[in-house]
């Protein structure tokens, strides 16, 4: 059933490769203003959750309703991009020969047509916003660096702030701390939960530990289906989920 | 790609081509400083070349395709060129047909076949100079950048469509002079082309248009667009999530380019003298694609530059071991390839990165 809060909804999703189902009539419903979280062994198909919903991977069966009835299953990546949902990926991914600064500015909410890029010229409201987010992801003495030349932490950071300056309605978050320390994971989990006050927000993450610091209600993805769902301390006490952890 | 070096390369060719035309026009024959009238004629060859390969670059050093048909977009240039000097010969040609140029005649034609029509117009000759490749372009860059074809895949259509093209120019029935294409031109907008000054004015007209089309480059890869291109040359699925659409991007570039090298091809002509199938066989492509190799891809600069420099290097070989060109090509690429990944300009860069810290250095107390 879909009521009026629901910012996304899972109908039924499948996706198989060459004869492997990797999404199992998987649904799931986000409401607007959440934040959740997902968890899973690997292969679970937590990535692949996230194609069908930006457009990479076209669902074989399924609906995907964004919002007031649109359906992602018709739309390509820009499309969807375009509609307010931004994704950071499991590897992080900035445009390493630009700037900090520059792929910032790339991000930003704005006409992506060809021909305004042609002639667009840096705006003082434009520069705010870049300061904005250099601020919140702690990037701001690394304004000029090449992206390509940041450590593995601060490429994740910097996707984050990408996708800030996105401005989307609803983010998709893939396993933001792989390949953090202690103290970064705690960093990401709080600007998560700033970021989560404005805006929507799914996480896929391995570590249980920033999963139970985020406090969100969270899902529990196997073999392309939902196991689980509910409190962390609920799911964690889910026989078939032990089981599923366990049995590996 | 430095401002200054980019700079230095407009003035290094304007200033050439000037001192150039000096040479030839205003220093007596047997002076030291006179300039005979075919190196006048080499060096606007080499400039054109270097248009070709300012294109290539622009395609596939900032958008990261490498396109091995591109000569296609300079020989169409040319045809287009070709076909108003063919209509500017009139009744001078060997049977004196005040319509049909002498191909035609020897082939029997009763009557202009249409789309040579227009030609005897210089404007609309210009236009079409730039109109017919910048729509090839556009047609073969939105199929190809529609259904997401790339990389290898798209050098290989590149290569097929230049070689299509070779074989239909080929046939005596296109209406083009066939094999041996367009020649025996007499004059361009009223002026006796074989005068030593046209020679100059094309030699000049070429450095001006090399120039505008490196100024054009250049803003197009600073600018915010530029920035996206290499984005989407690097990343590009990250720009779709982004919500841009790389095939509007990688079209713009590509059908720029492909006037740019129209626009390269109709000034060689004149100063060749003939534009003939040749110039569509694929190993041209190729050979554009080491220029910009040889003087580093992604520079601009450094397209002028191997250009200039491997054209030179071929004339002077060819000239003494004209069957080994191929073989000292390959073995060039080969060794770039290997040896200088940046090509001319990445080793300066290198070395100019390398002076840099060492000065900083010596001023820190
Ligand atoms: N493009 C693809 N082609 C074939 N198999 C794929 C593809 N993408 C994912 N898979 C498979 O689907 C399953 C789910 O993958 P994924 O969604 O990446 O899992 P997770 O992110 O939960 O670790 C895995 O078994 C993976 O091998
Ligand atoms: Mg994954």
């Amino acid at each position: 059933m879909m009521h009026q809060d629901t910012l996304l909804y899972l109908d039924g999703v499948n996706v198989s490769f060459d004869g492997f189902r990797a999404l199992n009539a998987l649904s799931l419903y986000l409401e607007k203003g959440e934040m959740r979280a997902v968890i899973g062994p690997n292969g679970a198909g937590k990535t692949t959750m996230m194609d069908v919903i930006t457009g990479k991977t076209r669902p074989d069966t399924g609906r995907v309703v964004f919002g007031n009835n649109t359906d992602l299953t018709k739309l390509d990546e820009p499309a969807i991009a375009a509609l307010g949902i931004g994704r950071k990926f499991q590897k992080p991914t900035v445009f390493e020969p630009h700037t900090v600064w520059d792929n910032i500015l790339l991000a930003l909410a704005g006409d992506r047509r060809p021909r305004f890029t042609l002639w667009a010229r840096q705006t003082g409201e434009e520069r705010d916003r870049i300061e904005d987010i250099l601020k919140t992801t702690r990037l701001a003495e690394h304004r000029n660096r090449r992206a390509g030349d940041l450590s593995h932490g601060q490429k994740q950071w910097l996707e984050i702030g990408m996708l800030l300056a996105q401005e989307p309605q609803l983010l998709l978050v893939d396993e933001p701390v792989a390949g953090m320390t202690d103290a970064e994971t705690e960093q990401t989990a709080e600007l998560l939960r700033e970021i989560n006050r404005t805006r929507s927000v799914v996480v896929v993450e391995h570590d249980m530990a920033f999963v139970r610091a985020l406090g969100v209600k969270v899902t529990v993805l196997h073999e392309g289906s939902v196991l689980s769902e509910g409190s962390i301390d609920h799911v964690s006490d889910d026989p078939r989920v032990i089981e599923v952890y366990l049995g590996r | 790609m430095s401002r200054v070096s980019l700079n230095l390369c407009l003035l290094g060719v304007m200033g050439g081509a000037v001192l150039l035309a000096i040479g030839n026009l205003m220093m007596p024959e047997g002076s030291a400083y006179h300039v005979p009238t075919y190196a006048v004629s080499l060096a606007g060859k080499y400039l054109c070349y270097a248009m070709l390969a300012v294109a290539v670059d622009l395609v596939w050093g900032f958008a990261g395709i490498l396109s091995l048909g591109h000569a296609a977009f300079f020989a169409l240039g040319g045809y287009a060129m070709g076909m108003y000097l063919m209509r500017q010969i009139g009744t001078r040609g060997v049977y004196g047909n005040a319509i049909l140029p002498d191909f035609m005649v020897f082939l029997n034609y009763k009557e202009l076949p249409w789309y040579w029509h227009g030609f005897d117009n210089p404007a609309f000759a210009i236009l079409m100079v730039v109109v017919i490749p910048g729509v090839l372009a556009l047609i073969f860059g939105w199929l190809a950048f529609r259904s997401r074809v790339s990389g290898v895949y798209l050098s290989i259509i590149t290569q097929a469509l230049t070689y299509a093209l070779l074989l239909a120019f080929f046939r005596n029935d296109m209406g083009l002079g066939g094999n041996n294409g367009l020649t025996d031109f007499k004059d361009m907008f009223g002026i006796p082309l074989q005068a030593d000054s046209t020679r100059c004015g094309l030699l000049v007209a070429s450095a001006i248009f090399l120039a505008l089309a490196l100024l054009v480059a250049r803003y197009v890869v600073t600018s915010r667009f530029g920035k996206v291109l290499i984005a989407v040359r690097d990343t590009e699925s990250r720009t779709r999530f982004l919500g841009y659409r790389p095939e509007a991007y990688k079209l713009f570039v590509f059908v720029l380019s492909a006037v740019m090298a129209g626009i390269g091809g109709a000034l060689y002509v004149p100063q060749i003298g003939i534009i003939n199938p040749g110039e569509f066989s694929p190993a041209n492509s190729i050979e554009s694609v080491i220029w910009v190799a040889v003087g580093g891809r992604g520079t601009l600069v450094g397209a002028v530059l191997g250009a200039v420099l491997v054209n030179f290097g071929k004339t002077i070989f060819t000239g003494v071991l004209p069957e080994l060109w191929l073989f000292a090509l390959g073995a060039l690429f080969i060794l770039v390839t290997l040896l200088l990944p940046g090509g001319i300009l990445g080793l300066l860069n290198r070395q100019a990165r390398r002076a840099k810290p060492a000065k900083a250095a010596e001023a820190a107390p």
